[in-house]
């Protein structure tokens, strides 16, 4: 039974820091801001899911998993927020979603 | 594992270091430097001092942050060029570089148990607290009982680090007057125009409340304590206030209740101590507060606790309101 938790979590664990990885690659080699944004949010939403869930497994039926739980909701209602926070914010200082790559700013 | 982690997360803390430096704009930088409390938080925890990693996390990467904006807002972006002698700074630089390095020499390596600090008060601490003040969590007992006087002189710099900002961002306090209560409704203030933001953060402002809360009242048995509760409520009122503007939240919690936290705080944890000598005993001792020693102990750390948490949520909440205010004038 625990062999069959181990698995179940590592898979879930590797799951999460491959969709991390992809995420972190993607907001380094997209080429404006909107598309970049876009490969982040693949950390924020299924990489922090994956990585959670892998960590709930391991924890058991514990007040441990209960407040992974809860950072999950945090960061599955807060995450989605601030990267919309984020899109506005960059429409209203004038960036425009069709930019070719090298026209923005890089700050 | 602790010390590969260590390694990786100090490096990143050298990365982050120099890109702030090198940086030409500050809204960048201030950025990076809530990345730079982030990772050093990391480090903290991985060490085992978790309380120290809350507080870093919490006032350095949340409060820190939003302050740091808020001087941006009434001043520049960029920074200016630096006029004045390079090289004397270079050398500067280097010379203290080279002392710190010098000085690590003499330091016990990392996690070896004879080195000094593991030797000294710490045992004591260790293993007479189960049994003087008997909470789990002996860093707040470190923090309350034993060292009460550092904490005291803590929240006293807290306390006057508040008034010296209030003194100096105050200083035209001519021209400003509190919207009316009719204007208040009518006017589009915050991110009133927003949707999802404004949503999503009236929703979770009670449960910040209500997790500074836990972390205030849990911190005997848990990481957490008055520094970072204080900061956890701040920040739940500064999201307030983004949200909904600046005059709802000063209707909600108004400055003179600002003013009175910041002051009542450090009075309280002042008359704490002075109980003791009241009930025939020495200052900031706790034992004769209650019927037996221990739960004396444990009364007096939850005052002066308190005492923390109110000062450290006035002065974090009065200085982010006098940045705010300094935009109309």
């Amino acid at each position: 039974m625990n062999l069959v938790l181990d698995i179940i979590s590592w898979v879930l664990l590797s799951a999460g820091g491959v969709f991390v990885l992809i995420g972190g690659i993607g907001a380094l080699r997209m080429p404006n801001l909107y598309t970049r944004m876009h490969a982040a949010s693949v950390t924020d939403s299924i990489g922090a899911v994956l990585v959670l869930s892998g960590v709930m497994v391991q924890a058991g039926l514990s007040l441990a998993t209960i407040k992974l739980g809860a950072i999950l909701i945090f960061l599955l209602i807060t995450g989605p927020t601030s990267s919309y926070a984020l899109a506005n914010a960059a429409i209203l200082a004038g960036f425009k979603p069709d930019e070719k790559p090298g026209q923005e700013d890089s700050a | 594992m602790t010390v590969v982690f260590g390694i990786f997360l100090l490096t990143l803390l050298v990365i982050t270091a120099i890109a702030i430096v090198r940086t030409e704009n500050l809204f960048v930088a201030v950025m990076l430097l809530g990345i730079f409390s982030l990772l050093i938080a990391a480090n903290f925890f991985i060490l085992d001092a978790a309380d120290v990693a809350l507080t870093e996390a919490a006032v350095g990467a949340g409060i820190s942050t939003v302050l740091f904006l808020g001087a941006l807002a009434l001043t520049s972006e960029k920074e200016r060029a630096s006029t004045g002698p390079r090289w004397l700074s270079v050398i500067v630089v280097v010379s203290a570089t080279l002392v710190v390095l010098y000085a690590t020499f003499d330091k016990p390596i990392f996690g070896d148990p004879a080195a000094p600090v593991h030797q000294h008060v710490a045992p004591w601490y260790l293993e007479k607290t189960p049994e003087l003040i008997d909470i789990p969590n002996v860093v707040t007992a470190v923090l309350g009982s034993y060292r009460g006087y550092d904490t005291l002189g803590e929240v006293f710099v807290v306390f006057t680090a508040g008034i010296g900002v209030l003194f100096l961002l105050s200083a035209h306090h001519g021209g400003y007057s509190r919207r009316k209560e009719s204007e208040l409704e009518q006017t589009e203030i915050g991110l009133r125009d927003h949707l999802i933001p404004r949503v999503v953060g009236r929703m979770l402002v009670p449960f910040i409340l209500l997790f500074g809360l836990y972390v205030q009242f849990h911190g005997e048995y848990g990481p957490g304590g008055g520094f970072q509760a204080g900061a956890l409520i701040a920040a739940a009122f500064i999201l307030y206030a983004l949200v909904e503007g600046e005059d709802r939240t000063l209707k909600a919690l108004p400055q003179s209740a600002l003013t009175g936290l910041m002051i009542g705080g450090a009075l309280l944890y002042g008359i704490v101590g002075l109980l003791g000598i009241a009930l025939g005993s020495n200052f900031l001792d706790y034992s004769v507060l209650a019927t037996t020693p221990v739960a004396g102990q444990q009364l007096g750390i939850l005052l002066i606790e308190a005492g923390v948490g109110m000062t450290v949520t006035g002065v974090l909440l009065s200085i982010f309101h006098a940045f705010a205010a300094r935009d109309r004038y």
